[in-house]
């Protein structure tokens, strides 16, 4: 029976999946000139792969766009080239978002990952975790999910099933080398308004090690573009999203 | 400060949209207008954010055509001027723009169209860059951000070289994407308007701005066109990467550069492939083509959507044969690549190891074992209105006064979200039968009513959003009052462009500058064509509904249905619940009511569920957007609302 999900212990709890243990330090590298002429600057880099590919992904209207833009605003304060792909206008009505994330050190890439080849997905709703592994997993990708579900009309109506989120986990654990699936959306909810998972994810992003970003790095950032009413709910879902990975 | 306005020098993250818009910056843009479409949108948008600090006139105008003509004014004044819309918007100005290019211009003017290959947010995959070569003007395609920019801010010299305007060719991958783009310097002086008209008429400079005598002017215009193609040959933003003598020369532009580049990449095939990127793309840089040709025998052409380029290369090829030998070109004719849709890196890696024959290693076996085994547990997400959009209680009403009225009276759709009724069919509740371009579901249905003659008895309705009535609207209702139609015409008023997010339209009482202007009414437009006029509140659904059947019975004239409530996701509505809802569990029977589940079954609402485990309609508080709609479908009143406490 795939049933509605609550608040229960289950979803609350962090799960980590997968065998592998984060294990990466930050180092510093400088970067040369490169074709563009542009002069070296100094570039943090926490891993070798480059381009690092990163979905993000959720349903219309759970804030997929500003999740990317924050970021890649990060990213890019850090010296990275950072190029996003991302579709909205009638797409996002209700249907099913991605943004892609290509972080570089050397040059912008293509707004498109290449299939089978996404480093980390983040999704903001957890069966669309599985829709990006479909077409954009192989076995060293790591996937943060929240495990709030959003129905498709089509399960709403009947037509059609929703996994359960056993069923979600034992996928992560197959296809994912590493794995964390959070309730960000009872955190954003404990926090007043549940628009805010998507910087609860955000948070959680920083505390699992993946990309070189951390709380000061997101102050920074929404100091740019956020009006300061804004900001002190927004750096509390950051806080409340590194806690659930901690 | 906005980002827009940053400090030369500075690097920063735009969105090729915004590339746009600071590229017009600093060429000193003056006026700068068009009409709100996907994936356009934020290049005007963005100028209109700093149009009061930088002293520039923005206007969001009623259509594409009325926008080129505000921004020629501004060029046959001296000033630099931009345009912008998306492709299809092109069709709508293309008339006032083949008398434009006849007559020139004068400040350097650009008209921006931003494409939508593979129809991502668009009913059309429609192609702008041919019109180019139809009207003869100069075309450019920029392949990265900073180039966005760059080749925005060129494109203003060049219109001012050859005094005509210049079309620059963006696409959603490319307005739509973000990249890192390092700002240049913006001008501190601005022009002043000077128009002058008194000179010989075929004086440019100083005569009247008119395409008479059309012969002769022809020939103008054509000369230069030569001039732009002189200039192309010697640009920077048409270059070569790869070898002297490739195995294979990959001929590209705009975001498939970024496809090719990759793709090659991917396959490690640097040494053998050169990749040709144009940034000018009509008229062709012959020579530097001729050289290029010269150096292989086999070319690929990477484009979307229609094989323009391929067409031009190959027309080019023949002309000089003799000198470059015999060629096989690869591309969209013999289907190495789709001849619809968009590009990927992917698909043009297939392509590539296809010519060259070299494999891409793909995926373990395994693990695409592991991938498939999950494709059958993800549930499609079909698109659908969202939460408390007032589309969806429109539709229902309207569905249900079709029902009530029992002669299968059927709905022209038209552009905006309310096209996703037609779109997925029962997202409407099956009403909506056609669609096609904005203004058209109005005229259509004009032509409808008109075929009683021929035994056609259906009652006819036309949907049609705020922002579309003013965009193309207009004359069809005039011509279905006029020639005696009789439709009933709704206008799915939702205060704004909702789809594209939120522009100002003509109805509303704020300019793209965020400065007052008056608004005009529709329902006063409407009264003045001599309709029959009713407001409703499409959340009230027994109004709307009565109004929807006296509609329908009476015959003989026009009449207008103006449903206004406010887009759900508006600024002023976001975040805001009007009500709290409750399914109460003891009233609900369930799968024992005789409703057949009406509520998640029909009604599809994302935030009213059906817990498979109660058997019950349950309400997602976190999805509800507390329009309060439902209460008003549920035949037990097991739906409750409560006004929320603001």
């Amino acid at each position: 029976m795939k049933h509605r999900v609550s608040n229960t212990k289950l979803h609350s709890k962090v799960y980590r999946g997968g065998k592998k243990e984060a294990t990466q330090s930050y180092s510093t590298i400088r970067r040369g000139a490169d074709d563009a002429g542009n002069k070296g600057r100094r570039r943090k880099a926490a891993w070798l792969k480059d381009p690092m590919n990163v979905i993000i992904t959720g349903v219309g209207g759970q804030g997929n766009v500003l999740a990317s833009r924050v970021l890649a605003g990060m990213l890019v304060n850090a010296g990275f080239y950072v190029t996003i792909g991302e579709t909205f206008g009638m797409s996002q009505r209700g249907g099913s978002v991605m943004s892609h994330l290509r972080i570089s050190q050397k040059s912008i890439m293509s707004p498109q990952i290449p299939l089978g080849q996404a480093d980390i997905i983040i999704a903001l709703e957890p069966v669309e975790a599985l829709r990006v592994l479909i077409k954009y997993g192989n076995p060293k990708v790591a996937v943060l999910a929240n495990s709030r579900v959003v129905y498709p009309i089509g399960v709403i109506t009947g037509e059609l099933n929703y996994p359960s989120l056993n069923e979600i986990k034992n996928v992560l654990q197959k296809t994912a080398a590493r794995s964390w699936l959070i309730d960000a959306t009872e955190a954003a909810v404990a926090l007043g308004n549940p628009v805010l998972s998507n910087v609860v994810i955000i948070g959680a992003l920083a505390a699992v090690n993946l990309l070189p970003i951390d709380r000061k790095a997101f102050v920074k950032e929404i100091a740019k573009n956020m009006a300061a009413d804004k900001q002190k709910n927004n750096l509390a879902a950051f806080a409340a999203g590194f806690q659930l990975i901690q | 400060m906005s980002k827009l306005l940053s400090p030369a020098g500075s690097e920063v993250l735009f969105m090729g949209n915004e590339a746009i818009a600071r590229g017009a910056l600093e060429a000193g843009v003056n006026v700068a207008t068009g009409y709100p479409g996907t994936p356009s949108s934020e290049v005007i948008e963005s100028l209109g954010a700093v149009a009061n600090a930088r002293n520039l006139y923005v206007e969001w105008s009623t259509n594409e055509k009325v926008a080129l003509e505000v921004a020629a004014a501004a060029s046959f004044a001296g000033l630099r001027a931009m345009c912008v819309m998306k492709q299809n918007g092109v069709n709508v100005a293309s008339d006032f723009l083949l008398h434009l290019t006849g007559s020139g211009t004068r400040g350097g003017i650009v008209l921006v169209t931003c494409e939508d290959p593979g129809a991502l947010s668009s009913v059309n995959e429609g192609e702008s860059r041919y019109f180019a070569r139809m009207l003869e003007i100069p075309l450019l395609e920029p392949a990265n951000f900073q180039e966005a920019k760059d080749l925005t801010r060129w494109a203003f010299e060049l219109s001012e070289k050859i005094k005509n305007i210049v079309v620059l060719r963006s696409v959603t991958r490319m307005s739509h994407a973000s990249g890192n783009v390092i700002c240049g310097k913006l001008p501190t002086k601005s022009r002043r308007a000077y128009f002058v008209y008194d000179g010989s008429i075929m004086d440019q400079e100083r005569g009247p701005v008119i395409g008479t005598p059309v012969v002769a002017k022809h020939y103008l215009q054509q000369e230069k066109l030569k001039k732009a193609a002189a200039l192309f040959e010697k640009s920077p933003f048409n270059n070569y990467r790869g070898p002297k003598k490739p195995e294979l020369l990959l001929i590209t532009s705009s975001a498939c550069f970024l496809y090719s580049q990759e793709a090659i990449s991917m396959l490690g095939l640097q040494k053998r492939v050169g990749l040709l990127k144009l940034g000018c793309t009509w008229p062709l840089p012959s020579k530097l083509l001729k050289k290029h040709l010269s150096s292989t025998r086999k070319i690929l052409i990477v484009e979307e959507v229609l094989p323009f380029l391929e067409e031009n290369v190959k027309v080019l090829a023949a002309g000089i044969l003799k000198e470059i030998g015999i060629k096989t070109f690869y591309g969209k004719m013999d289907e190495t690549l789709p001849s619809a849709g968009e590009l990927n890196s992917d698909l043009v890696a297939a392509a590539l190891s296809k010519i060259l024959k070299v494999k891409y290693q793909s995926l373990p076996a395994s693990y695409q074992q592991e991938i498939k085994k999950i494709i059958p547990l993800v549930p499609l997400r079909e698109q659908t209105f969202c939460p408390g959009c007032p589309h969806r209680a429109s539709f229902w009403s309207i569905h249900n006064a079709i029902q009530l009225d029992g002669r299968e009276g059927i709905v022209c759709g038209d552009i905006g979200c309310y096209a996703l009724a037609a779109l997925f069919p029962s997202c409407g509740f099956n009403t909506v039968r056609t669609l096609h371009s904005m203004g058209s579901g109005t005229g259509i249905a004009s032509g409808f009513a008109k075929l009683g003659a021929f035994g056609f008895a259906k009652p006819v309705i036309a949907v049609c959003g705020d922002s579309t009535f003013y965009h193309a609207a207009i004359p069809a209702l005039i011509n279905a009052q006029h020639n005696r139609a009789d439709i009933t015409f709704i206008v799915l008023d939702n205060s704004g462009t909702a789809m594209t997010g939120f522009q100002p339209h003509p109805g509303l009482t704020i300019s793209a500058a965020g400065d007052a202007i008056p608004a005009v009414e529709i329902a006063g437009i409407c009264e003045a064509i001599g309709a029959k006029v009713a407001i409703s509140d499409p959340f009230d659904l027994d109004k709307t509904c009565k109004i929807l059947n006296a509609f329908m019975e009476e015959t003989g004239s026009l009449k207008v249905l103006i449903l206004q409530q406010e887009c759900a996701l508006s600024p002023e509505k976001k975040d805001k619940k009007q009500f709290l809802m409750k399914v109460d569990e003891e009233l609900c029977r369930g799968d024992n009511c005789g409703c057949n589940r009406l509520c998640t079954r029909i009604f599809r609402c994302p935030a009213l569920v059906w817990d498979r485990a109660k058997k019950k309609a349950v309400i997602d508080d976190v999805i509800c957007a507390g329009c309060g709609v439902c209460y008003s479908i549920c035949p037990q009143k097991a739906i409750v609302r409560t006004e929320a406490i603001k």
